[in-house]
């Protein structure tokens, strides 16, 4: 019976040992995992369980009766150190030594550090642990001050605020979040921030961080300094492939597969999750994305190949996230950031914002999609980008859709 | 034949399962999950089982 060893142990580790057993695989699976912690599930962490609202018991992504009537082994706190591709072998941090047919690497990402050392008081939010104790700060009282007015950054201040704290999010970029919606539309992202009474310092760069938990000072390039109790630095992630460098597979900002998830030249390697750079058939390039759902997705092709291998899929998802920001839920399928025209169907303004912006190139055709307060709009994009709809006809098709009852 | 539930309370609008099983699951204007079947042959099970597990709130089941 052949072994497959699946390292790392959150979402896209955890989906591709069920879905070995959904694909009907029947040989042993063994899940490696660094934290002792059972997986846990990381979108809530700048979210439902930072605010307190969710309880580790809601976020587990596979309990220990799971894993046995998956007839999973779990090896956690157990950090793989070195992967041995000739001779099919991991090597683990405690000494012991797994045997493999078919190897998974699933070791994501880890948060960009700060680069401001300080003893006490700044946070990054990646594990459950991070969340755990910016959660235990935030009890506190005293101004919060997020550096990095991105994806996690911005959840975080709504979160914060949301507890009380006075918030200030400071962002070398002029608007944050159009790297990825565009400028105009990431205006929008800027003015929800102030709506909620949340000061932005975005076009200003962190020069240091200076005290200690309750007493700290972020000075900024314009020379102006906040005075802050808690600071969170929310400034991006790398993916953990150290741990590969002298394994001979390709690393180069995580670990370059074809397009069915397997790693260049080692076909008995698949690399899921934040950590794989996959070639993409559809838009003929490499990528490394860091989206809940690519993980599942990939986890889900490459179970399916390692139990089927002479019925390869390919990988090739239309791009889609979600974030939950203050009382937006915004929801972004496809490609904005690579489009040069869009339109906005309903509203992205005051209280009752409902809007789907959508996005076109020269070309004529829609590339994506971002919406707020407004799923079905999503759902509705989601299919006509896969389908390779033309704009107008996507603008029609949207502006079509009824009003929400909550809306009126 | 395996029986699909959702938890209506639980489902955020995220979609997912939408785009893995549009044969079964779709939204409603609110941006609720409406199940279009309550069961699925057995020879269905692992698509659908997918398409549940790609719900970020875990609010889809497909059970015996
Ligand atoms: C706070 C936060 C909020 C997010 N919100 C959203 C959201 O709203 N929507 C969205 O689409 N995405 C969101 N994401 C992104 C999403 O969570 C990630 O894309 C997803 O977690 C990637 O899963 P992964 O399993 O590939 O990697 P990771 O989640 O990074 O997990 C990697 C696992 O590998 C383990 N590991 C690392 N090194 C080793 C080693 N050497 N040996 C053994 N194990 C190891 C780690 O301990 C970890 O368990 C968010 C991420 C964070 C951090």
């Amino acid at each position: 019976m052949p072994t497959v060893v699946v390292v790392g142990s959150s979402v896209a580790g955890v989906r591709t040992v069920q879905a070995l057993r959904s694909a009907g695989f029947a040989g042993r699976v063994v899940l490696v995992g660094e934290e002792s912690e059972l997986p846990y599930d990381k979108p809530p962490l700048s979210k439902q369980f930072l605010a307190g609202a969710w309880d580790t018991a809601k976020i587990r992504l596979l309990t220990a009766e799971q894993a046995t009537e998956l007839d999973v082994e779990l090896r956690l706190g157990a950090a793989a150190e070195r992967l041995d591709v000739a001779g099919k072998q991991l090597h683990l941090a405690d000494g012991s030594v797994l045997d493999w047919d078919v190897v998974v690497l699933a070791t994501g990402a880890a948060a960009r550090p700060s680069p401001w050392p300080v003893g006490s008081g700044v946070h990054v939010v990646r594990t459950l642990a991070d969340a755990r104790a910016l959660r235990a700060d935030l009890a506190d009282e005293g101004p919060v001050v997020v550096v990095g007015g991105g994806f996690i950054g911005a959840e975080v201040a709504a979160t914060a605020h949301a507890l009380g704290r006075d918030v200030t999010v400071v962002d070398p970029l002029p608007t944050p979040i159009g790297r990825v919606v565009g400028d105009e539309v990431g205006g929008h992202f800027t003015a929800l921030h102030a709506r909620h009474g949340v000061g932005t310092r975005f076009g200003t760069g962190v020069e240091s961080v200076t005290g200690g938990a309750g007493d700290l000072t972020v000075t900024l390039t314009d020379g102006t300094s906040l005075p802050a109790a808690t600071v969170v630095v929310g400034i991006g992630a790398t993916p953990n492939d150290g741990w590969l460098a002298a394994s001979g597979l390709l690393v180069e900002n995580g670990v370059t597969c074809d397009e069915h998830c397997r790693a260049v030249d080692s076909p008995d390697v698949y690399v899921v999750g934040d950590l794989a750079r996959w070639y993409h058939p559809g838009h003929e390039e490499h990528l490394r994305v860091e989206h809940w759902t690519n993980a599942v997705d990939s986890a889900v092709v490459a179970a399916h190949n390692i139990a089927h291998p002479d019925d390869l899929r390919a990988h090739a998802p239309v791009e889609y996230v979600w974030s939950d920001q203050y009382d937006w839920r915004i929801q972004i399928v496809g490609r904005p950031a690579r489009a040069t025209r869009h339109e906005l169907v309903g509203t992205l303004d005051g209280d009752t914002a409902r809007g789907a912006v959508l996005y076109t190139d020269d070309e004529g055709s829609l590339r994506g999609a971002v919406t707020v307060n407004w799923p079905k709009a999503l759902v509705t994009c989601r299919r006509l980008v896969s389908a390779g709809a033309g704009f107008a006809d996507a603008v029609a098709q949207v502006t079509a859709l009824p009003p929400a009852k909550a809306a009126a | 034949m395996p029986r699909i539930t959702a938890d209506h309370e639980a489902c955020q609008g995220y979609g997912n399962c939408i785009t893995g099983a549009p044969d079964v699951y779709d939204i409603d204007d609110d941006g609720v999950v409406v199940l279009l079947k309550d069961e699925i042959p057995e020879s269905d099970r692992a698509r659908v089982e997918e398409a549940a597990r790609s719900c970020p709130v875990s609010a889809l089941a497909v059970e015996d």
